[in-house]
């Protein structure tokens, strides 16, 4: 799962992850219903894509008309920011009509390789990273080099370079990204007058006053197997540096190298200080044990004030956070983090994209635009705006910090199940993986590097 | 309806044929002859027979055979299969040798096939006994006790969420291991959460067999028990050696079902966790390698045709003892 299911499963309390509930009876289903689908459209695949590729843009109207979304904001505040975006759009260019075909966060995911080669929407919500150039290779996705002519100078370069794909076009418009960082309570570090820790040492040492007083210095909830990877993420990129991560990732490097070894070693130095039962809770159980000062600190991403929020406001003003603290190697100085970057992308199959392309580039512009993005920041605060003429005027303190905590970063990665190969960062791969390793951290690390290394060996080459 | 068409049109048939068949003898087809049916009656048992066959074949049987198909490959289930794609037995291979959830997730398929049939079984098999004699407010039992099966085994799992969870759930709560920083992780500990989600997937199990039975009960003719009383036999072995074998072909369905839901189990688990940790099952490797974003069809597949092959063993025995009753 992406680290953002919340925006399909949490429920209103919060606490009970129902999340892949939802999907399941649809799952069941499909699974002949799939291969059938699929199995019929193998060979009608070369003559759709002779004909898309062959077709390109000959409708130069790009207002009125209509276009189809295809979007995963599922999650009430979202998908409210959606429905105000598309009403936005269809004033601003002449009353093209938007169809919205909103699908369950989760199960859209699941989907998306058979939904990008049925009849997909014109446009898309999707992730950058790995996962996007992944169906751009495939021939899933349209290129937008002229809208993104148009729209650079609204982004930063790391932006830029978040939408390219391995050919060097431009497959994504960046709509929202979000921090990973260490949060915490203002209100229980000045009770306790603890100090925000800098540095790996004092960052341990702070965790050990924590357990005196009382405190469970460190949350972490990874019954959905993802949350654990941020942590993973994060210092490997501070030990060994973002090169070394990326290539990880993307299986130039070995797990059984001893750099990874060190990573383990370190992370089990603070694995004590974790919550009980850390592998039934779930991410939206361990936030509330930090909205209830029951636990000191979370590792996690900003979308971790949806559940402050849901506690109140002031819950909400009382959060915070600090960088992960440095840990002595060379690449402190890369100052690196997981920003994970949403796009919106247009697709290839669809049977409308020719027609309607105009209208689709159009669309990516809009979703460009500081004031788009802000519509849908208000119904979702946990995603910030990536445009440059976003009005930050109306950005609480957290929300300003994150930015700047951001454009602070040197190297950005995206997250690891964004960064490396689904099918090995999924539940039966690296989820798996580091719940062995959060179960037993002392464990023989060179045996539980072995196995990591053999799956990833025994995983078909990609295209 | 069948039986009145063919037996109404099978009467006359034989006038109507006969001076017909002395022309087909002539053309050297006497086969015909002896025919007794007519071509309505053909083309009626045609389609009657065809159709089912067709979409058995379609729907069944062909999908069935492209798992198999896919098995030999590593197509990723995006764009078309090329001859390169043909890995012969290297799923297979990687699977039963390599890939370390396999064999958890057949020995987790075990464990419930043996929990269900061993414990949950007997036990809805036991309470419709006890519910069968009449007792007091029989039908508030009954109703409490089905009303777990009404449910989806996803609400299932979601209201046994909600008793499992380490910090915030009820199980914990209620026996103080919250205060006491004693949690027990339920759902999170690989070594329990398997038997934890037993007792979540028996609760709709239970109910589910006790009305299986209950109804085969009632179908018991009462003057074989009294018979039995009669002769002097106890409660026991009344039910063991008059009841129990008049039940037989329930009995048998019920072993069936048993089988079928160990091997099918799914949502449960894939709504907890989604198969991981310690909750490995077949189904839900099959569903995690190719229908999610991983898409290994080729590799899903050839769990899917291990599943099917072992599935075939209760299906070939049920379908093998029902139509030796019937013959």
């Amino acid at each position: 799962m992406s680290k953002r299911p919340d925006k399909g499963s949490s429920s209103p309390g919060g606490a009970i992850p129902i999340g892949g509930g939802r999907e399941i009876p649809l799952n069941l289903d499909l699974t002949r219903r799939d291969v059938l689908k699929t199995g019929g459209y193998l060979s009608a695949a070369a003559f759709l894509a002779a004909c898309s590729s062959g077709g390109g843009s000959t409708n130069t109207s790009s207002t009125g008309g209509q276009i189809s979304i295809g979007s995963n904001a599922s999650d009430p505040g979202p998908r409210k920011g959606m429905e105000a975006i598309n009403a936005a759009f269809t004033s601003a260019n002449g009353g093209t009509t938007v169809k919205l075909n909103t699908v369950d966060h989760g199960t859209f995911q699941d989907q998306i390789s058979t939904y990008l080669q049925g009849t997909p929407d014109d446009a898309f919500t999707w992730f950058s990273g790995h996962r996007m150039r992944f169906f751009a290779d495939q021939g899933l996705a349209t290129p937008m080099n002229d809208v993104w002519d148009k729209v650079k100078g609204n982004f930063t370069t790391g932006f830029a370079e978040s939408v390219k794909g391995n050919d060097g076009n431009v497959y994504g418009v960046p709509i929202d990204y979000y921090p990973w960082a260490v949060f915490y309570r203002k209100s229980v570090f000045q009770q306790h007058g603890y100090n925000i820790p800098t540095d790996w040492e004092s960052f341990k040492s702070l965790m050990a006053q924590m357990q005196k007083d009382g405190l469970t210095p460190l949350a972490m909830g990874d019954k959905d197997g993802w949350p654990a990877q941020g942590t993973l993420d994060i210092i490997n990129l501070r030990l060994n540096g973002y090169t070394f991560h990326v290539e990880l990732c993307t299986g130039k490097q070995k797990w059984t190298d001893s750099r990874v070894t060190n990573v383990f070693q370190k992370w089990g130095e603070i694995t004590k200080y974790y919550n009980q039962g850390l592998a039934g809770t779930t991410w939206q159980q361990a936030a509330d044990m930090v909205v209830q000062k029951k636990a000191g600190m979370y590792i996690l991403g900003l979308f971790v004030s949806d559940q402050f929020k849901a506690a109140g406001q002031a819950d909400l003003d009382d959060l915070d956070f600090f960088p992960f603290p440095n840990m002595g190697a060379q690449y402190d100085a890369e100052k690196a983090l997981d920003a994970p970057i949403d796009v919106f992308m247009l697709s290839k199959k669809s049977p409308t994209i020719s027609k309607d392309l105009g209208q689709a580039k159009a669309y990516m512009q809009f979703w460009s635009k500081g004031s788009t993005q802000l519509l849908m920041f208000q119904n979702a605060p946990g995603n910030i705006p990536t445009a440059n003429d976003a009005d930050t005027s109306s950005y609480s303190a957290l929300q300003k910090k994150a930015v700047q905590i951001i454009s602070g970063a040197k190297r950005i990665t995206q997250f690891f199940d964004r960064d490396s190969r689904p099918d090995f960062a999924g539940p039966n791969g690296m989820q798996s993986f580091l719940l062995t390793y959060l179960k037993n951290p002392t464990q023989d690390l060179q045996a539980f590097q072995g196995t990591m290394q053999k799956f990833w060996d025994s995983l078909p080459p990609e295209k | 309806m069948a039986e009145t068409t063919s037996t109404t049109s099978v009467a006359p048939a034989p006038a109507v044929i006969k001076p017909g068949t002395g022309a087909l003898v002539a053309a050297g087809r006497p086969r015909r002859r002896y025919s007794l049916l007519t071509r309505h009656d053909k083309l009626l048992l045609t389609l009657m027979v065809g159709i089912p066959l067709l979409l058995d074949l379609i729907l069944i049987w062909g999908p069935a055979a492209a798992s198999v198909g896919f098995s030999f490959t590593n197509w990723s289930g995006i764009g078309a299969i090329s001859p390169g794609n043909f890995i012969g037995v290297k799923n297979y291979q990687n699977l039963f040798t390599s890939y370390i959830f396999f064999w958890p997730a057949l020995r987790h398929n075990l464990i419930w096939l043996a929990f269900l049939s061993l414990v949950s079984t007997p036990l809805g098999m036991f309470l419709a006994v006890l519910l069968d004699r009449e007792i007091r407010g029989t039908r508030v039992y009954q109703s409490v006790l089905f009303l777990p099966v009404v449910l989806s085994l996803a609400v299932v799992g979601f209201i046994w969420e909600l008793q499992y969870a380490p910090s915030e759930g009820f199980i914990n709560n209620a026996f103080g291991l919250v205060e006491s920083h004693r949690i027990i992780d339920w759902l999170g500990d690989e070594n329990i959460n398997l038997y934890a989600v037993l007792i979540a997937a028996s609760w709709r199990h239970v109910g589910y067999i006790m009305v299986l039975y209950l109804a085969g009960l009632k179908s018991v003719d009462p003057s074989l028990r009294e018979a039995a009383k009669v002769d002097g036999a106890n409660e026991r072995q009344t039910f063991f050696s008059v009841v129990l074998p008049v039940m037989a072909p329930i009995n048998i369905v019920i072993v069936v079902v048993t089988a079928i839901e160990s091997l099918r189990a799914f949502d449960i688990v894939y709504i907890i966790n989604r198969g991981k940790n310690g909750l490995e099952l077949l189904s839900t490797l099959i569903t995690n390698n190719s229908i999610s974003e991983a898409s290994l069809v080729g590799f899903g597949s050839a769990i899917a045709v291990v599943l099917l092959v072992i599935s075939l063993v209760p299906i070939v025995t049920f379908l093998s003892t029902v139509s030796r009753e019937r013959a």
